[in-house]
């Protein structure tokens, strides 16, 4: 899955800001041909005149979205790595209400702005000094209400299917039907309001919404890869790592790994909640296997450079799964731990005299101690003072950077 | 002499002056926008966005007046605290990128000329005040809503995100709501 592109470790940084000013220099040169440099053009959509901003508007969303779902569908570009902005409902909506007091009061958005100023509009460079200056003042106020503005409503990154839990494909076509809905409202508006001539339009236009349904109803029929099939298209190299020992942390390393400052380590337990019950490594959180999908967002969340996840089951069987779960979702700094439960305890729990061996590890993923109660993390050996193990092992932690998908314009 | 001003002229008024040229047709537009917006998620896995950039350019120069204020401020710290320079961001050459283009679309189609779009019932300078004022409005609530018509609307609406399409809702809603009563600035 080579896309979105890696930019960050592929090219320098003042290459990557280059491809980013191409992107804006398209961006900028779409924008003004379409008519967004001029105010009365666009502030003419809110007396029905002129209705511009909605056709670029929906005509450019359903373009990208059709483009997008299927490029995912097709496993081209790798969602998971793309930015959805997270969803934060109340501030969102209060802010939306004050941009739109905005826009039609100053005529622009931020991005018409722009190239409203450059093309040498005077209200355009009076808009840009103004956005300016409200930027200036929120940046001064966001402190009055900066818990407000974090939390409430906050869902973090969730789409519309994901809300409703239909297929994205269902949501794709509706949306585009939606669109084309308005785009015919609109035109009808249009001619009531602004006085045009309908029979003028260009015959291409209804070619192109016939085109855009066909993209739509595709991605219904391409769907969303699974897990399983977004594993099978990197099974190759991952399989090897697996196969050659790369990603199987020693005790020894999680220990230190735990105790070391400059990383955070998230340890995922993956078993039943009864055995996690009956021992389990201080920190670490259960999440049985079949539950490993739903803490996608969660863990997605929480990646960071230094941050490091590592997976434990009894043996490696089921650890091994989620590893795989986790590397088809492209989550990074993903390991596993060597031998699981039963090699830790058979590392760090041989002074323990209540923790008794019944078996010796099989390898099938059972546990093989018994525990005289339930007692969780409250044994000697779940949590091991660093100090005190000195433990040969091979590092194998190597921190991958994870790309840059931080502010999605918002930054 | 003659001839300098000569030469001056002549480079101003090619670069200012050429027949105006008509807008695209709307779904053209929305074509070619969705085709840009398109290509930034499918090579960089980020949308398009405009006030991010403005904000980190006026927290640059925050930092360069105030930078101990900065580094009290969570807010503003996030970009510019102690070392970090806000102007390291990809949105920033994006701006850039976009004043260029814009530019350069503008020359293509004559449309270079210095005026005030307005209503005829207001005069340039009542029409530079609301511009401001509006552009205030959008700043606060662009920041407050994390992202502005392309940052959020059009980037977030692509892929289907919850947040962005309720608050597009809210920018229309709230434009829409206000638009009779300040009629007389634009008819």
């Amino acid at each position: 899955m080579p896309f979105p592109l890696s930019l960050e470790t592929l090219v320098s940084k003042p290459m990557m800001f280059l491809i980013f000013g191409l992107i804006g220099f398209a961006f900028g040169f779409v924008l003004e041909s379409a008519g967004f440099g001029n105010s009365k053009k666009l502030a003419a959509q809110f007396y029905f005149k002129d209705m511009t901003v909605l056709k670029v508007m929906f005509g450019a969303i359903i373009t990208a979205m059709v483009l997008l779902f299927i490029t995912i569908g097709l496993g081209i570009l790798d969602f998971s790595l793309v930015w959805v902005n997270p969803t934060y409902l109340a501030s969102g909506i209060v802010g939306g209400l004050i941009m739109g007091v905005g826009f039609i009061i100053g005529g622009f958005c931020p991005g018409t702005s722009l190239v409203a100023m450059a093309t040498r509009k005077i209200d355009g460079l009076f808009f840009v000094f103004g956005v300016l200056f409200g930027i200036f003042v929120f940046g001064e106020t966001v402190e009055y209400f900066y818990d407000w503005w974090n939390t409430a409503g906050y869902m973090g990154r969730v789409t519309i299917p994901e809300w409703l839990g239909v297929p994205v494909g269902a949501v794709v076509v509706a949306v585009v039907l939606m669109a084309l809905f308005m785009f015919w409202g609109a035109e009808q508006l249009e001619r009531i309001f602004g006085g045009r001539d309908l029979s003028k339009e260009p015959r291409w236009r209804r070619y192109a919404a016939v085109g855009i349904v066909t993209f739509a109803v595709s991605v219904m029929i391409i769907g969303t890869p699974t897990t399983e099939e977004k594993y099978e298209r990197i099974a190759s190299v991952k399989d090897a790592a697996l196969a050659n020992r790369e990603v199987q942390i020693n005790p020894g390393e999680l220990l230190d790994s735990v105790a070391n400052d400059t990383l955070r380590v998230v340890m995922l337990d993956v078993r039943s909640e009864a055995e996690y019950n009956q021992f389990h490594i201080t920190g670490a959180e259960n999440v049985p296997l079949a539950q490993i999908r739903s803490i996608l967002p969660e863990v997605q969340a929480q990646q960071a450079i230094n941050t490091v996840f590592v997976l434990m089951s009894n043996d490696e069987e089921a650890a091994t799964e989620a590893w795989k779960a986790l590397q088809a979702e492209s989550v990074t700094n993903v390991y596993i731990l060597e031998g699981g439960i039963n090699q830790w305890i058979g590392t760090f729990g041989q002074e323990e005299s209540d923790i008794v061996q019944v078996a010796s590890p099989s390898g099938n993923d059972s546990l093989c101690f018994s525990f005289p109660a339930a007692l969780g993390d409250r044994y000697d050996a779940a949590d091991p003072s660093p100090h005190e193990w000195t433990l040969d092992y091979t590092p194998k932690v190597k921190l991958e950077v994870k790309r840059d998908k931080s502010s999605g314009g918002c930054g | 002499m003659t001839t300098l001003n000569q030469t001056q002229k002549n480079w101003r008024s090619r670069l200012f002056d050429r027949p105006t040229r008509p807008y695209i047709h709307p779904y053209l537009g929305g074509l070619l926008l969705g085709l840009v917006l398109f290509a930034a998620f499918f090579i960089t896995g980020n949308g398009l966005g405009a006030s991010g950039g403005l904000n980190r350019i006026i927290v640059f120069f925050e930092d360069l007046i105030a930078p101990a204020h900065i580094d009290r401020v969570p807010y503003l710290l996030k970009m510019a605290g102690g070392a970090l320079n806000p102007l390291d961001d990809w949105v920033v050459p994006l701006v850039f990128g976009t004043i260029a283009g814009g530019f350069l679309s503008g020359w293509f189609g004559g449309r270079l000329k210095v005026e005030t779009n307005r209503g005829p019932h207001i005069s340039k300078r009542t029409r530079w005040l609301m511009a401001f004022i509006g552009g205030a409005f959008m700043g606060y609530g662009a920041r407050m809503a994390r992202g502005c018509t392309s940052g959020q609307a059009l980037s977030g609406g692509a892929v289907l995100s919850l947040g962005s399409w309720a608050f597009m809702f809210a920018v229309f809603a709230g434009a829409y709501a206000l638009a009779y009563f300040v009629r007389r600035l634009w008819n």
